[in-house]
């Protein structure tokens, strides 16, 4: 057992001894502090991503998916927020002991954040021109005219018909895909080399859906980027995907890849969620639905958290809290039953 | 759920049409336009079956929803339950049409009074038709239909927000049931919902439908959804029907390009298919439904469109193979999309 769980705190096992990571979060640790006591959103979240790699992080509402990503970035609220513990690296550079100096440098140059809801993340009253130039301005030092004529190659780049005049439209000129595409117009302004989005299309159509993942997985290909796809549609996470994070009440209870754990999944909450889902290529008559409701993050169940809801929950279940644990073929699964699930 | 349906009919929708001016001027209000969110929809749904609906935001199918429920007058068109115009009904008939139609919302958080609890949310039908259900009874009818839905009628006097967005969707799921219909309207009933309480909400809807025998009209724009629930499906595009067929037929026959692509466009959760799958990518926005395109409003994005699109209306009409599958195409060709 102690042999197995020493890859815990490092999060998700080294595979095949491939290129070191470039953001590493481990043990990741974050309290909201509320009017109803201390939420625990985060209870030790692991996870990495390499370059050229798209990690997706799967979980419902409220399972600390994008907190996780707020905090990467360092615009978590605090207070009510607070870090308790953990450690995220990018390029090995520990970030939370970081000063904020160094931070901003890092935020949007290094690792930049694209936001599910376009209209809301985009500034009403200036130009998208004018809001893509401002990062090159401000931190390139490019005159007005160089920022803008950039701001048209990146139009241009993320499929915007007729870039040169949409330029100076305002957000809400654009359709909802087109706002999204000005979105990651933006945030690869300064070719940062992580890129962490947050339900991108969970807004959008599905066919609109279709285009915006489309360019998505297109931009990471060329510039061999770490992309990190936070949702939680199983569909389009099977599509893009190569490995997988799935998140339960503020932590990675299993990770594999993408193949993996479609085909055999290790974590019981990751069985009931593929089960539990409609298909589009077969009509069932009843959905094998997840009894119960996600835990009230201020009163985690004892043990595993899942246990309430657990169709294979055992006594121990109780007790024990399982940590992410590594399983052959480089995946991992927070279970106590995620040896005998792997053996099947 | 397809045990129940009959070819009874119990709603027939004929050519509905509902425009929405679209005004200019600061003092003088004018007329500078029409949004056509329905334009002309045709369908019928017979006793005990769901009819879905799917289609993508702006097509008009929401709308359509509003007018079935008379919560907006329609433009033109007519719509007959059990033979009987609805919109020709006032004062004591149309209120005793309204017990026979019901409604379920989408957003669990919005459509509940927080004011109320949910006793009286679900009680509120009762006293605008007391006839359902005298004084006295009420409270126990509440409790009935609560634990009908799944949730503990001791939560009787609770308010909606002390509950989970599943539990508010079976709440107004319970309120819809409460003057026992004979039609509930459901408009994207779990598009709301997390994926794990998504699957319990439709075998309620499932279940219910089996257990009162009700007809459902299901709108959606989760194609996976709609198909596991329906019997029937109809795909609208800028407020028109553009396909219409068994659920069977919509998903492995489907003759209209822009069924086919919605079909192609949905992501599958299967990695095994991704590399294998034939898509097609939609290219551009939907036209805006003040100034549809002439002919077939689907041909700016379609690549099979010719010269005959532009001019022609294609009827929404029984094209090729048999049975009642009907496509609104001049080059409707069934193809399978579904991958493996």
């Amino acid at each position: 057992m102690s042999e197995t769980t020493a890859a815990a705190p490092h999060g998700a096992p080294q595979d095949n001894g491939a290129a070191p990571p470039l953001l590493e979060v481990s043990d990741l640790h974050v309290e909201f502090h509320t009017r109803d006591g201390v939420a625990t959103v985060l209870n030790g979240v692991d996870y990495h991503v390499r370059a050229g790699e798209t990690l997706a992080v799967l979980g419902e509402s409220g399972s600390g998916k994008s907190v996780t990503a707020n905090t990467v970035m360092g615009i978590l609220p605090m207070p009510p927020a607070k870090i308790t513990g953990g450690a995220i690296r990018y390029r090995g550079e520990e970030l939370l002991t970081a000063t904020e100096e160094r931070r901003r440098e890092l935020r949007g140059e290094n690792v930049a954040m694209i936001f599910q809801d376009a209209l809301s993340a985009l500034n009403p009253v200036f130009t998208v021109g004018f809001q893509i130039g401002e990062q090159l301005r401000t931190r390139r030092g490019m005159s007005k005219r160089d920022a803008r004529n950039r701001a048209v190659e990146l139009l241009d780049m993320v499929g915007i018909p007729g870039a040169k005049q949409r330029v100076t439209n305002f957000p809400h000129e654009f359709s909802g895909g087109m706002r999204q595409r000005v979105m990651i117009a933006m945030s690869l302004a300064l070719d940062p080399d992580v890129l962490i989005a947050d339900e991108p299309t969970t807004a959008l159509d599905v066919t609109v859906q279709a285009q915006i993942m489309d360019l998505l997985a297109d931009i990471q290909r060329e510039r061999e980027m770490g992309l990190i796809l936070i949702t939680h549609d199983l569909g389009v996470v099977a599509e893009v995907a190569d490995r997988i994070a799935v998140m339960y009440a503020g932590r990675i209870v299993e990770q594999a890849d993408v193949h993996q754990l479609y085909a055999k999944p290790c974590h019981p909450y990751t069985e009931a969620l593929l089960a539990s889902i409609p298909r589009l290529d077969s009509k069932g008559t009843e959905l094998q639905a997840i009894t119960g409701l996600p835990p009230t993050l201020t009163r985690i169940p004892s043990g595993c958290p899942f246990h309430p809801r657990c169709p294979r929950a055992a006594d121990r279940c109780t007790e024990i809290d399982p940590p992410l644990t590594a399983l052959p073929g480089g995946r991992a699964s927070a279970c106590l039953f995620a040896e005998e699930m792997a053996a099947r | 759920m397809t045990q129940n349906s009959t070819t009874e009919p119990i709603l027939e929708v004929d050519g509905v049409v509902k425009h929405f001016p679209v005004k200019a001027g600061a003092v003088v209000k004018r007329t500078v336009g029409h949004v056509k969110a329905v334009d002309g929809v045709s369908f019928t749904l017979n006793k005990g079956e769901t009819l879905g609906i799917v289609g993508e935001s702006g097509c008009g199918k929401s709308t359509l929803a509003q007018v079935l429920m008379r919560l907006e007058p329609p433009t033109a068109g007519a719509v007959r339950f059990r033979g009987e115009d609805i919109f020709g009904k006032r004062g004591a008939e149309l209120k005793a049409l309204r017990r026979q139609m019901q409604i379920v919302l989408q957003d669990p958080y919005t459509s509940l009074n927080p004011r109320m609890t949910v006793g009286d949310i679900i009680g509120e039908p009762f006293e605008i038709h007391p006839e359902v259900a005298p004084k006295g009874d009420r409270q126990r009818k509440v409790q009935e239909l609560l634990d009908v839905v799944g949730l503990n009628p001791d939560f009787v006097n609770r308010y909606p927000h002390q509950f989970s967005g599943g539990q508010r969707q079976r709440i107004g799921i319970a309120r819809a049931l409460a003057l026992r219909p004979e039609i509930i309207i459901c408009d994207e009933p779990v598009s709301a919902l997390d994926v794990s309480i998504q699957a319990q909400v439709m075998n309620l809807l499932g279940n219910l439908q089996r257990e009162f025998g009700l007809s459902y009209v299901f709108i959606a724009h989760d194609l996976s959804v709609v198909r596991h629930l329906s019997d029937r499906v109809g795909v609208m595009y800028l407020g028109k029907m553009v396909e219409l067929g068994t659920e069977d037929e919509i998903y492995t026959r489907a003759a209209h390009p822009y069924t086919q692509a919605l079909l192609s466009a949905v992501p599958v959760p299967d990695p095994s298919v991704r590399e294998g799958r034939s898509r097609i990518r939609l290219v551009g926005d939907v036209p805006s439904p003040v100034d549809p395109p002439s002919g077939c409003r689907f041909r700016t994005r379609c690549w099979k469109a010719t010269e005959i699109c532009s001019t022609d209306e294609p009827e929404l009409k029984v094209r090729s193979g048999g049975g009642a599958h009907q496509s609104a195409c001049h080059h409707a060709h069934a193809e399978n999309l579904l991958p493996g």
